[in-house]
């Protein structure tokens, strides 16, 4: 169906998403398997996303002309001459203080509907951009934050599940800072905001952050 | 093919204990007890990647050495003292019984986590790593007592050419031994089996070892390989004698064993 397509059976579905879960918990550095669990456990999200990025003009904007966020097409130079406070400015910044590049994102396999694989990837890929927008790092901390809000805005299981158990590896102090600020907000937010897929970032780097927030509906980091 | 087992080499041992619920090293064993090597044996064990042969070869003579050991003690009983310490000089230093294998890989990855294995597990003696090709193995004609290429066999592109090969490389009275999946013909069993194959490893290869791949590759080509009648035929082609086949678990894996005359 695209590149990279491997059809499954519902059967061979069941068991990679009881697998991937059960991995991506032992050996949290295993992404791959939190990326399989998102694409077997996806079937009702997904379309629901899809059709929420239809019903608006930029989402449907996106859906059209299917941008991919790669370090191939990103011109990282252009970003980091930005002022400081735009979104093109602190997304470079996030990813060199964390050491991350968007290239880093696994493409699907295992979506057996080609528009929707391009739903996923973009989720994937707009991951990064959420961290910017909510201010979290990418430690364990970070992540979970992160997953609560997008549990909240895409309605994945692969992300609820990821928010449910993710605080598992915490200390308790930071079980704590997650429990009374974090988590509310992220879920404040997440409720507030409208569909986080349906803003072309990529046409947004000039725009401040702080003014993409209010437009998104994301209240500001505690 | 290559790289496929290059990806592979780390998590080979892994898969293999979650693919076959460790039924495999039973198999293993087995034909260590079919080889029922004396010490003083030269095994060459061809893909043998990882070292499970080679290790089980290395065990097997240890421990049929330990045994003649014993066994010439009690014959010993109406020696001195020292004549009895003199003796165990002389045996210490030759634990394995001069029996040697060559683990003979296409693959330096294979050969890499099969090292570090030993290293791991604390087999030095009696063992050589080398790098090869099994339908062209560096070896010189008549050398070695056994072969055996266990799961291996399926891998090589002329397995004609393996076969003859392995005539060439083995002594005269040299026997040959080849562990592989096979045809199974019960027809429950076999649906079961495919059923099995296709659902679940795959599966297991992805969450694993992150490769859903080759793991498909590996169920596909245990269909396309030679059932038992052929491969016999086969064997007896490159000028094996007393070529005979034995099923294990119903015939999902088969030990082929010939004898170089």
């Amino acid at each position: 169906l695209y590149p990279g397509h491997i059809p499954t059976s519902p059967l061979q579905k069941a068991l990679l998403a009881a697998g991937s879960a059960c991995m991506a918990l032992c050996d949290p550095y295993r992404h791959d398997m939190v990326a399989v669990l998102g694409e077997t456990t996806g079937c009702l999200a997904l379309p629901n996303l899809r059709d929420k990025m239809k019903n608006h003009p930029e989402g449907y904007r996106i859906l059209q002309e299917r941008p991919r966020i790669r370090l191939s097409t990103l011109d990282v130079g252009r970003l980091r001459g930005l002022p400081d406070g735009t979104l093109g400015r602190e997304y470079v910044r996030f990813l060199e203080d964390n050491k991350v590049s968007p290239d880093t994102r696994m493409p699907p396999k295992f979506v057996d509907d080609e528009e929707l694989a391009y739903v996923i990837q973009r989720y994937r890929e707009v991951h990064d951009l959420m961290h910017t927008l909510l201010g979290m790092p990418t430690n364990m901390l970070g992540e979970v934050v992160v997953k609560w809000f997008e549990a909240v805005q895409t309605g994945l299981p692969m992300c609820v599940l990821g928010a449910a158990f993710g605080p598992i590896r915490l200390s308790a102090r930071k079980l704590q800072v997650l429990a009374t600020e974090l988590v509310p907000w992220a879920i404040r937010s997440g409720r507030n905001a409208s569909c986080i897929l349906n803003f072309y970032y990529e046409q947004r780097w000039e725009q401040p952050v702080e003014s993409l927030r209010e437009e998104i509906g994301i209240f500001p980091p505690p | 093919v290559y790289q496929v087992f290059e990806s592979v080499a780390k998590k080979y041992d892994v898969m293999n204990d979650s693919m076959t619920l460790g039924i495999h090293r039973v198999w293993k064993d087995i034909l260590m007890h079919k080889m029922n090597p004396s010490p003083g044996t030269l095994l060459l064990d061809v893909a043998g990647g990882t070292g499970d042969i080679a290790f089980r070869f290395i065990n097997y003579v240890r421990s049929v050495r330990e045994r003649q050991l014993q066994r010439k003690l009690r014959h010993h009983q109406n020696l001195s003292w020292q004549e009895i310490s003199e003796s165990y000089q002389e045996d210490k230093s030759k634990p394995l019984g001069d029996s040697q294998v060559v683990v003979c890989d296409i693959n330096k990855e294979m050969l890499k986590v099969g090292k570090q294995k030993a290293q791991h597990l604390g087999y030095s003696e009696g063992l050589s790593w080398v790098l090869g090709n099994a339908e062209e193995l560096p070896f010189d004609d008549d050398m070695f007592d056994v072969y055996t290429i266990a799961f291996g066999i399926r891998n090589v592109t002329r397995i004609d050419l393996a076969l003859q090969e392995a005539y060439r490389v083995l002594k005269p009275g040299g026997r040959f031994l080849c562990l592989e999946f096979s045809h199974v013909s019960n027809p429950l069993l076999s649906r079961l089996y495919d059923l099995y194959s296709f659902q679940v490893i795959p599966v297991l290869g992805e969450v694993i070892a992150g490769d859903w791949k080759s793991y498909q590759y590996l169920v596909e080509s245990i269909r396309r390989f030679p059932p038992q009648e052929e491969l016999k035929a086969m064997i007896e082609d490159a000028g094996f004698f007393k070529v005979d086949y034995q099923n294990l678990n119903s015939g999902i894996v088969a030990i082929h064993s010939g004898f170089k005359l």
